[in-house]
Order: C-alpha cells, then structure tokens, then sequence
C-alpha cells in the first residue's frame, strides 16, 4: 500500500472522486448519525436508562426479537427450499417464481403491509377460513397446556396481533436467504454427491451430511440478514400488527411514538439501542461472510 | 471461479463473490444416483411453489383485487383526488432528486475505491453500505435531530436575527423537516448505497486495462471516462438505478418520520396510502398501491431482463 494519500496511478481523478465521495457520506450519513449519538451523550445515566428499559419498550425488545427470529428461522427453511428448488428443478414458470423472490425489495412497504392485511384480517381473503382455525387451535393448545398464557404468546387473532407481525416479517425476509443460498447452490459441484453415492450413503444422507454442511454457512448468513432486516422494519409491520402497547408493538414504533410525543431524548436512545444491536449483528454478519467464504473457496 | 483482485470488506452483505456467475445448467436430468427420489422432489416443488404462492403472489394479487373491488370508476376515482396527485408529483419529485445524487456519488465511489489504492478504503466501502443496516424509522429520526425545531441547525433556519449570518439569510424562513427537502434527504439515505454497490465489485473485476490504454492512446479522463468505463459499465449502473429508484417511490418509514404529513403538501404515494387506509377509504388506498406495486413489477421485469443478458446471479441486498 502506498505510504502517502495519493496513489501512484496514471489514471486521472482520483483526488476529484474521494473528495467528492468522502463530503457526501459525511454531509448526508455521518454527521447525522453522528447526532444520534451526541444527543444522548448529553443525557445523565439515569435518564438514558430510564428511557430504554422501560417495561413497555423493554417489551417492545423481546417482541421485535423474538418475532423477527422466529421468521428468520422459517425463511431460512423455506428458503433452502426455494433456493433448491430454483437451481435443481426445471419447470414452466421456473424463471418467474425466481424473479418473483425479488418482489418483498421491489414492492414498497406500505403496499406489503396493506395488502397482507386485506388477506389476514377476519373478513379477508385467507382470514376468513384462516382465523377461525388459529383461534381454535390457541383455544385447544390452551385447554391441554393451561401453565402457558398462549393467547398473550400466540394472539387472540392473526391480523392485528403477533401472528401479522410473524407473517409481514416472514414476507420481508425471504429474499435474503434465497439470494444468499442461489449462488452457492449453483456451485455446488456434482462431484460431490457421486462421490457420496458411490460410497454407499443414500439420498437423505448425502442431502444431511454432505449438502447441509456445505451449504450451512450460507443459510446461516441469509438467516442474519433476513433477522437484522426484520428489526429494522417499520412500514409492512405496522398495519397488521395491531400495535397494543407492550404487547403486538414493536421497536420502531416505540420509536415514532415517542417522536409524537415530542420526547427526542427518549426517541435517540431507544434508536441508538437499535444501532448498535444492528452494527453488532452486521459485524457477525460480516465474520459469517468471511467464513461462508473461506469454505466454499476452492 | 476465478479470485478476486480485491475481496470487500463490508459489513453488510456482497454476500459471496461479488463477481458474474456463471449460471451452471440445471441438473434435474443428471445421473440417477444424484437425484432425489420422485416423492422428494413432488415435495419440494409443493412446499417452495406454496410458500412462494402465499407470501408474494397472493400480495401481489390482493393489491390490484381490492383496488378494483368497486369497478374501474372508482378505481380511477382515486386518482381524481388533488391530493393524490400532489402525493405522486411529490414522490417523483424526490425521486427525481435522489436518484441522480447517489448516482453522480456511485460513479465517483466506484471510481477511487476500484482504481486506486489508498489507506482505509476498506472502511470506506464499509461506511458506504452503512445505511442499509439502519431501520429506515432511525433514518429519518437522525435528520430530525439535525434540521429538527430543537436540532442541531434547527434555531438558525428559520426567520429571525441570527448574528453570524447576514440579513438575506435571515430573513428566510428555511423549513427542512416536515417539508419537502427533509423528504428528500430521509429518500436520499435510505437509498445511499444502490448505485454504489452495484458499481464498485463490477468496476473492480473489469480492472483498469482499458483506461491505461486510452490515457496512452492520448485521451483525457473525462475522454476515457465517457468513451471506456461508462460502456462497460453501463447495465450495472442501470441496474442500480432501477433498484434505487423503486426504493426511493417507495420508502415509507423514514420518510414518514420528516414529512410531518401534510395533505396535499409533504405526503409521499405512500404516507398518501397510509392515510387512505386509517380512513377506511380502501378501495382508493389499494389503487394508489396499485401504481407502485406495478413500479415494483417494472422493476423486476427489468432486473430479470439485465440479469438474462448477464447470466448472472444476484447477491442480496441488505435493506434493513
């Protein structure tokens, strides 16, 4: 690496373009960023947490991560699914369902969050046969495990209470896991399944013990991802949710609800709690990355 | 595989090789020993071809059902309203603005980070994929508490005497939260990395060869730029405009937070559609949805056709 700023290069513009680059992150990333951090550094210890540990936020917390856990986890199932069926299969259609995957980062949030609505609320398309089943089902579960509070866990409805947010979480994920998972797939060389074939293992061994492993790295990054962008989300969330407090409301909106109040101290904390769970969580992403990599190097 | 001249250090998600892939043939007709049995494949082809039916088409489907619920007149009802119209020259509006800045700042990214070598561009390439990992609510939270009334420049915007600044400035009255501007600012962070992580892993695998060849053949940088980088690069920076683009049309949280929700003034398609909807007003919520949702078909069209001519499969994006 060069030991002064300017690279020997005969290329031209290279002071014009980081100069450029470097003025517009600060102006338009950094410094705001920056302000979030400032703002509570000039709050007491006390205040700070006595805004982000509240009971209603801290159940805000527990719900945001609890939720976008349980649908990173069925995304990261369905996903290896999709992604297989996507590489492996040829069908008619093939190539629409995989430009379809794209559509939770095509289509806007507020649409999505809307539009699952219409289908889960009772008298909606899938809701209507849908919710009467899950309030039975909560019922039943409820009458054999009465210790459990499960109408508080699971909700009493599917739109309007935890269900939804599960739902619109699971809608916004799933893309993650199948991009990540396509390309190593793809590469994934045949070799290697003869080889296990002929050394005796069946199709479920060799999908469990050979595939699996191969492709675990992977998974698990598309699981991060899809997990990281779920506790951020706002906009498909908010209109299924219900937003009871401490109960079916999630972080961000602990967080536009406090701006309501004009209570920005409270707010930036709150969100400075999100940055920095999300800067850790990119940071594993980016190790998991590094390890995916390592592995799948040949 | 071939390596990479430089492997991206980010702490968001180039997920593997930021580099075209060949797309293998699929190998449903290989050997019978690496194939699974009839009854797993009818398996999974029901469990994927389901999953993907119930999350994302069905969507799709209930948008344009409900919007046209009532017929074609009152689906074109909903485009009458004044309001709506000034929601959707407003979101073009921002659109039109954001854009073009994170493109002109992609270019001039993707140019120092993949023709030169200096010290920290690793951090630099972390730093710019930055606003993917923030929830779009924080996006706009951060302008609030920069521009805000209680803001860090909040107290010099507005109208009055201000002793360092002179007396045109302070006589302007200067909104930037809940007004346009701050819309177009929360617009421009949430779609910050798009053109420049498309550009940057494309820029860095085509290398510089060509350029040196134009310098030495006597054209100047802007020569080379226009008549060199800019062909090849071309489809990769349509296609992170198109996916800036549709983000941008269709940013809700962030914007939501700066735009104070002024009818008919700082409402996006949107935060219109927000509205609509609180007011029971379905029919026309789901026909303005409509439009954007065709954006977003549009836009994937488009992804599939450069992803078709480049044989090529995407990395996700992170755009938490």
């Amino acid at each position: 690496m060069a030991p002064t700023i300017r690279p020997r290069s005969v290329l031209p513009g290279f002071g014009l373009s980081l100069g450029f680059t470097l003025a517009y992150l600060g102006l338009i990333v950094l410094i705001p960023l920056s302000a979030a951090f400032l703002k509570i550094a000039g709050m007491s210890w006390h205040d700070f947490v006595a805004a982000v540990a509240s009971p209603r936020v801290v159940a805000s917390y527990r719900l945001s991560f609890g939720v976008s856990l349980a649908a990173a986890l069925v995304n990261a199932f369905f996903g290896f699914i999709v992604a297989w069926v996507l590489v492996r299969y040829t069908f008619p259609g093939r190539r629409i369902v995989d430009a379809l995957v794209d559509l939770p980062f095509a289509l806007p949030t507020a649409v999505a969050g809307i539009a699952l609505t219409a289908i889960y609320a009772k008298n909606g398309w899938v809701g209507q046969w849908l919710d009467p089943l899950w309030v039975r089902g909560v019922g039943r579960l409820a009458a054999f495990v009465p210790w459990i509070d499960w109408k508080s866990w699971l909700g009493g409805t599917i739109a309007f209470d935890r269900p939804g947010i599960f739902i619109a979480l699971t809608f916004i994920g799933l893309p993650f896991v199948v991009r990540t998972l396509q390309p190593v797939l793809i590469e994934l060389e045949p070799e290697l399944e003869e080889a296990a074939a002929t050394l005796g293992a069946n199709r479920w061994q060799t999908m469990t013990r050979v595939i699996l492993p191969e492709v675990f790295p992977a998974m698990l990054t598309g699981f991060a991802l899809a997990f990281a962008r779920a506790i951020g989300e706002y906009g498909s969330v908010v209109f299924i949710a219900g937003n009871q407090p401490a109960h079916s409301e999630i972080t961000p909106l602990i967080i536009i609800t406090k701006l309501e109040q004009y209570d920005y101290r409270g707010a930036t904390a709150v969100a400075v709690v999100m940055l920095v769970a999300s800067f850790f969580l990119l940071f594993a992403i980016n190790l998991l990355q590094k390890w995916s990599r390592r592995f799948s190097a040949v | 595989m071939e390596p990479p001249l430089f492997r991206r250090l980010t702490v968001s998600a180039v997920t593997t090789a930021p580099f075209p892939v060949k797309r293998a043939p699929t190998r449903a007709a290989g050997p019978r020993v690496v194939r699974n049995p009839v009854w797993v494949r009818v398996l999974f082809m029901t469990l994927a071809l389901g999953f993907v039916g119930i999350f994302l088409v069905l969507p799709l489907v209930a948008v344009f059902g409900e919007a046209l619920r009532k017929g074609l007149g009152a689906y074109f009802k909903a485009f009458a309203d004044s309001d709506a119209r000034s929601a959707i020259r407003l979101t073009l509006t921002a659109a039109a603005i954001a854009v073009p800045s994170n493109l002109a700042f992609g270019i001039a990214a993707s140019w120092c980070i993949a023709k030169f070598n200096f010290r920290g561009k690793s951090l630099l390439t972390t730093l710019i994929d930055l606003p993917f990992a923030v929830s779009p609510v924080i996006s706009g939270l951060i302008y609030v508490l920069v521009f805000g009334a209680q803001g860090w420049l909040g107290p010099y915007l507005g109208a009055g005497d201000h002793p360092c600044f002179g007396e045109w400035f302070n006589q302007q009255d200067i909104k930037i939260i809940f007004a346009v501007p701050g819309i177009v600012l929360a617009t421009i962070f949430v779609t910050f990395p798009f053109v420049a992580r498309e550009l940057i892993p494309l820029m860095q695998a085509q290398g510089s060869d060509e350029e040196y060849a134009a310098l030495t053949l006597g054209a100047n940088g802007w020569q080379t730029f226009w008549h060199v980088t800019l062909p090849n690069i071309k489809w990769g920076l349509f296609y992170g405009v198109i996916l800036c683009n549709a983000r941008a049309m269709g940013e809700f949280g962030a914007v939501s937070v700066v735009s104070g929700h002024i009818r008919g003034e700082t409402n996006t398609m949107p935060l219109h559609i927000e509205i609509l909807y609180n007011e029971y007003n379905f029919v026309a919520a789901f026909a303005v949805s409509s439009l954007l949702a065709m954006l977003g078909l549009v836009t994937l069209v488009l992804k599939s056709f450069i992803e078709w001519r480049h044989q090529r499969v995407r990395p996700a994006n992170v755009t938490a």
